[in-house]
């Protein structure tokens, strides 16, 4: 995959990765998706994202080589590849926070190493490709358990990992009302993994019938379009006997839609750093003293948000990159036992050669798309 | 400067008395350990050879172990790049720099593409074929907007032209 601009991607011969570090593995990716937050570089969105870069931060492999220093893998190992990059040394690692690396990203302090997500996440070239240079291969990268079918596997790099965590973010107490904005792999996760933190009630919104449809049947909870709402935050208002839901959770971020002047600013004239809409009804949306859970993917620069609200409604914001690496025991548990089944929210199977007509449909939510998956020619 | 916090605090009266490590808002996501008083002072990964141009934010003092190789900055974009990087996080004059140098580095990016003799093929590029499957009338009516405008904007400048 080789960007070319805002909306233009290709396919390209590029050279094989190599080891560059005693801790790197090289891994021939079998499938890789497009995530959600690789519109917003798709789009434009995101500084520093140099054209020629290869996008994907959501893949599985096999090692198909090690650098001197790495001891928990070996050639042939099938590795599910956690989507931040993490050296497992640093203070942040040692507390859990394997998505806020501070040994990964020179570019950016704010966030750690992701793998193809912009030099503001460090520059790494990402596994919409065939082959990926893995760093710190010790530390992030999970051998795939045996029978664990592939799709699983791949949705645990960061769908299942970010969903959980933005619910777990949200400190659900038993009995609470959790709203989650956004109805995408991400929003669809967090619906079901509420249940698992003793949510009393998940509601859903978005304004795509197809994927209200699936999220509805999916994570058994209710979901409404805010299309045919006067206004979300008063639906949430009225559906909660005028209180507000404990829990909110962006799961949509910097392409939202739904309110004019943030689509404008954010979006079209960049004038922020996407737009907030989604941060902006969870808000006002939250009972006083709820908690605002934020998965959904920001630019590094500032957004138009009522923060004033925040403050006198006494609302505690929580957010993170999902921390992968210290999540994935419990999720692997999950899948292996049912308790999660992510492959269903794979609707598209593309070859990795249509990558520009898989990022249309995803982008443009063409063929009800939610979830594409990416196989490369090796893999088929 | 030296502005590390005291590790002995019996001059301070009741400090502490109300301490409750999980009022910590990140818990469970975050798991308290004394160490993260003390600064850059882990033991570092071995640092990978630094053989490519890697700019680093400001707000560090050096390079991270590991790093990208994907696209070193070069040409006129990665001009702006550097300027860029001369500013903190914190600053306008880091982030905006660095989407105009995005816009420039799609120029450069075409031109490389004739300098190599190979025509970039954008409607290949946009996907548009997933159009022609899945959204034809919108494809359609695309195209036709498009070749509007076109026909207004050469319809114009030729009337300039003819006045």
């Amino acid at each position: 995959m080789n960007y070319r601009g805002p909306q233009r991607v290709r396919i390209d011969e590029k050279p094989e990765p190599k080891i560059l570090h005693p801790q790197d593995a090289i891994v021939r990716v079998t499938r890789s998706c497009i995530c959600g937050s690789d519109l917003h570089l798709y789009n434009g969105n995101v500084p520093d994202t140099r054209v020629g870069m290869t996008f994907g931060h959501e893949f599985i492999g096999e090692v198909t080589e090690i650098g001197s220093e790495v001891q928990k893998l070996k050639v042939g190992d099938m590795v599910i590849v956690p989507f931040n990059i993490a050296c497992g040394k640093c203070h942040f690692c040692k507390q859990g926070l394997f998505g806020n690396c501070h040994e990964s990203n020179s570019q950016a302090t704010a966030v750690g190493g992701i793998f193809g997500y912009s030099h503001t996440a460090g520059g790494y070239d990402g596994g919409q490709a065939e082959y990926v240079r893995v760093p710190y291969a010790d530390v992030g990268p999970t051998v795939i358990p045996e029978g664990m079918d592939p799709d699983d596997a791949v949705l645990l790099t960061d769908v299942v990992p970010t969903g959980y965590q933005a619910a777990e973010m949200g400190g659900i107490q038993k009995g609470d009302t959790v709203v989650i904005f956004g109805a995408g792999p991400i929003g669809i996760m967090a619906a079901r993994c509420s249940w698992l933190f003793g949510a009393g009630r998940v509601i859903v919104i978005d304004k795509l019938e197809y994927r209200l449809e699936f999220v509805r049947n999916y994570a058994n909870c209710e979901a409404y379009n805010y299309e045919e709402m006067d206004d979300p935050v008063l639906f949430v208002k009225k559906t909660t006997d005028w209180m507000g839901a404990d829990v909110c959770i962006d799961a949509v971020g910097a392409e939202a839609s739904g309110n004019l002047m943030q689509t404008i600013t954010g979006r079209k004239l960049l004038l922020q750093a996407g737009s907030a809409t989604a941060v902006h009804w969870a808000v006002n949306s939250l009972k006083k003293g709820g908690i605002l859970s934020i998965v959904g993917v920001y630019g590094p620069t500032d957004n138009l948000v009522p923060i004033g609200n925040v403050v006198n409604k006494g609302i505690t914001i929580r957010a993170n990159q999902a921390s992968v690496k210290r999540l994935l025991p419990r999720l692997i548990d999950h899948v292996q036992n049912g308790v999660i089944n992510p492959k269903p929210l794979i609707t598209h199977r593309v070859p990795l050669e249509d990558i520009a007509d898989a990022y249309h449909i995803f982008s443009e939510k063409l063929d009800n798309c939610i979830k594409p998956v990416l196989i490369p020619p090796s893999a088929r | 400067m030296e502005n590390k916090t005291p590790k002995d605090y019996s001059h301070i009266k009741d400090w502490g008395i109300d301490a409750d490590l999980k009022n910590d808002p990140t818990y469970p996501m975050k798991h308290r350990t004394d160490a993260e008083q003390e600064g850059y002072s882990w033991e570092r990964p071995t640092q990978q050879d630094i053989n490519i141009e890697v700019l680093h934010s400001n707000e560090r003092p050096n390079v991270t172990a590991v790093f990208g190789t994907s696209m070193p900055p070069s040409g006129l974009s990665g001009m702006i790049r550097r300027f860029a990087f001369k500013h903190s996080e914190n600053s306008y004059l880091h982030w905006l720099p660095l989407l105009m140098a995005d816009r420039v580095n799609v120029v450069e990016g075409v031109i490389e593409d004739f300098a190599h003799g190979k025509v970039p093929n954008i409607f290949a590029e946009k996907g548009w074929k997933a159009d022609w499957e899945h959204n034809r009338s919108g494809l359609i009516q695309k195209v036709g907007v498009m070749a509007l405008v076109t026909t207004a904007a050469v319809l114009l400048l030729t009337r300039k032209k003819s006045d």
